[in-house]
């Protein structure tokens, strides 16, 4: 379904920055798969690769055998409405209603009106906020926005849906009912998720597969029950909590 | 007092008409050349949807030297074209062109700074749906920067009504015109004042109309 070959991003600012060093990987159509890091680790900018918001430096990404750094424009605003997004931040149209922002990108498509609608509430329900449409973003809680953005980025009937830290801003009982929801659009729907967290209780709840990156590089990944139980990286260790950050440092 | 009212309404009531024409006519044309120029401004800019920094650069210059200029110069060094598009350099419907040349640029910038309030997340989520260019403009930029559009309308507006009361010095009739003939010229403070005050009064008006229509308007905080 995606398939990452020596994927490698340099920013050039004042010093040249190496997000993502030599990076390949391979999603299954119909996994779960997390990709988790510290923050600054380049997991982001993996993600903001894959959805086509920075251009990688050198290496490819095929998405659904299409290297989608080689597609016409066309070709490119076909392949993004098979790939959903949803961020941290959320990031809704605040001057719209519930309704309206789910219909967003079926407008862009230029689906008749009466349509769009009746397909919104389809996925109202799906994310359980059918008594919500008429509202306003401001007026809905956090786990209710990412809700929105989901529903969202699902109205294209996506074969992919990109999860950028989707829970980071939320407390836990939201945390646990958004991932319930992305395991169940899963199931039920067979979209491939691909998220990125720093959580490792995201990866440990939902995610079938793993990689674990660490200053720009994979340092290890597999099924998500090997990774865990058995780590290999120092950087994984950290992030299960099984070893000191500070090692060797204070004698505490 | 009421003799005073009796004597002077027509000009005033006249001269208030003017002002009205004058600052909203020149706003409404300045918006015209203003809107597209500063949405150009944002698209163009190199954290854009659209870099390009040549374009960016020369409208970014033009935009500064027409704010630059100072508008009683630019009254003056308009007049062939005034004569040109309305066949008279006097009167108010004339001040209309310099008024909207020294506008548009003043809207290019207001209407540059409203968009760049838009989360650009929102922009890059657009994006990842599959957003052209002209659609990111039309469906996302300008809806969402509307509250902060009709603010910037509000006071492109009032600066429009200063100055419209200084090309009132040059001809163009309008309160200004009234201020500087009766009270500069003939010492009748009593006008001055009156004139004054109606300026205020407008100011306050549109001041207060834009507010409410842009808070009405603002999904953000309900």
């Amino acid at each position: 379904m995606i398939r990452i070959e020596n994927l490698s991003k340099i920013f050039k600012t004042s010093n040249e920055v190496h997000a993502l060093r030599s990076v390949s990987t391979h999603v299954e159509a119909g996994d779960i798969f997390g990709v988790i890091g510290m923050s600054g680790a380049g997991k982001s900018t993996l993600l903001r690769c894959i959805a086509q918001l920075e251009k990688p430096t050198s290496g490819a990404i095929y998405i659904e055998g299409k290297n989608i750094t080689e597609l016409s424009g066309k070709e490119n605003i076909e392949l993004r409405k098979r790939v959903g997004v949803i961020f941290q931040g959320y990031h809704l149209l605040m001057q719209r209603t519930v309704r309206d922002n789910i219909a967003f990108p079926l407008e862009l498509s230029g689906i008749k009106k009466e349509e769009r609608y009746k397909r919104v509430e389809e996925l109202l329900a799906l994310v359980g906020l059918e008594n919500k449409a008429d509202a306003y973003p401001s007026q809905l809680s956090g786990g209710q926005m990412q809700r929105v953005a989901i529903a969202r980025a699902l109205a294209n009937n996506p074969s992919i849906l990109l999860c950028d830290e989707p829970t980071s801003a939320l407390d836990s009982l939201t945390t646990k009912a958004i991932l319930k929801l992305l395991k169940d659009i899963n199931e039920k729907l067979g979209v491939t998720v691909f998220i990125i967290t720093h959580e490792i209780g995201v990866v440990k709840s939902i995610c079938r597969h793993v990689a674990v990156i660490n200053e720009g590089e994979l340092v290890e990944q597999g099924a998500t029950d090997e990774v865990l139980s058995n780590p290999k990286h120092h950087a994984t260790e950290l992030l299960l909590g099984i070893s000191n950050i500070a090692e060797g440092g204070d004698a505490e | 007092m009421m003799e005073f009212f009796m004597e002077y309404k027509d000009m005033l009531f006249e001269g208030s008409y003017e002002t009205l024409l004058m600052t909203f006519a020149s706003t409404i044309f300045a918006y015209i050349i203003g809107l597209p120029l500063g949405v150009t401004m944002v698209i163009t800019d190199a954290h854009g949807i659209s870099p390009q920094k040549t374009l960016n650069t020369v409208l970014g210059t033009i935009i500064n030297i027409g704010r630059s200029i100072p508008f009683v110069i630019l009254i003056v060094a308009v007049i062939p074209l005034t004569r040109f598009i309305v066949g008279k350099a006097i009167g108010p419907v004339a001040a209309i062109v310099p008024l909207t040349i020294a506008a548009a640029p003043f809207v290019a910038r207001m209407v540059e700074t409203a968009l760049q309030e838009v989360d650009p997340g929102v922009v890059e989520a657009a994006k990842t749906m599959g957003a052209t260019n002209a659609q990111i403009a039309l469906k996302v930029l300008l809806p969402e920067a509307v509250p902060s559009l009709i603010r910037g309308f509000s006071i492109t507006t009032i600066t429009l009504i200063g100055y419209s009361a200084m090309a009132g010095a040059f001809g163009a009739g309008g309160l200004g015109d009234i201020a500087i003939r009766y009270g500069h010229h003939r010492y009748q403070a009593d006008i001055m004042w009156v004139t004054v005050v109606l300026i205020v009064v407008i100011v306050q008006a549109i001041q207060m109309c834009f507010e409410l229509a842009a808070k009405k308007i603002d999904k953000r905080n309900k």
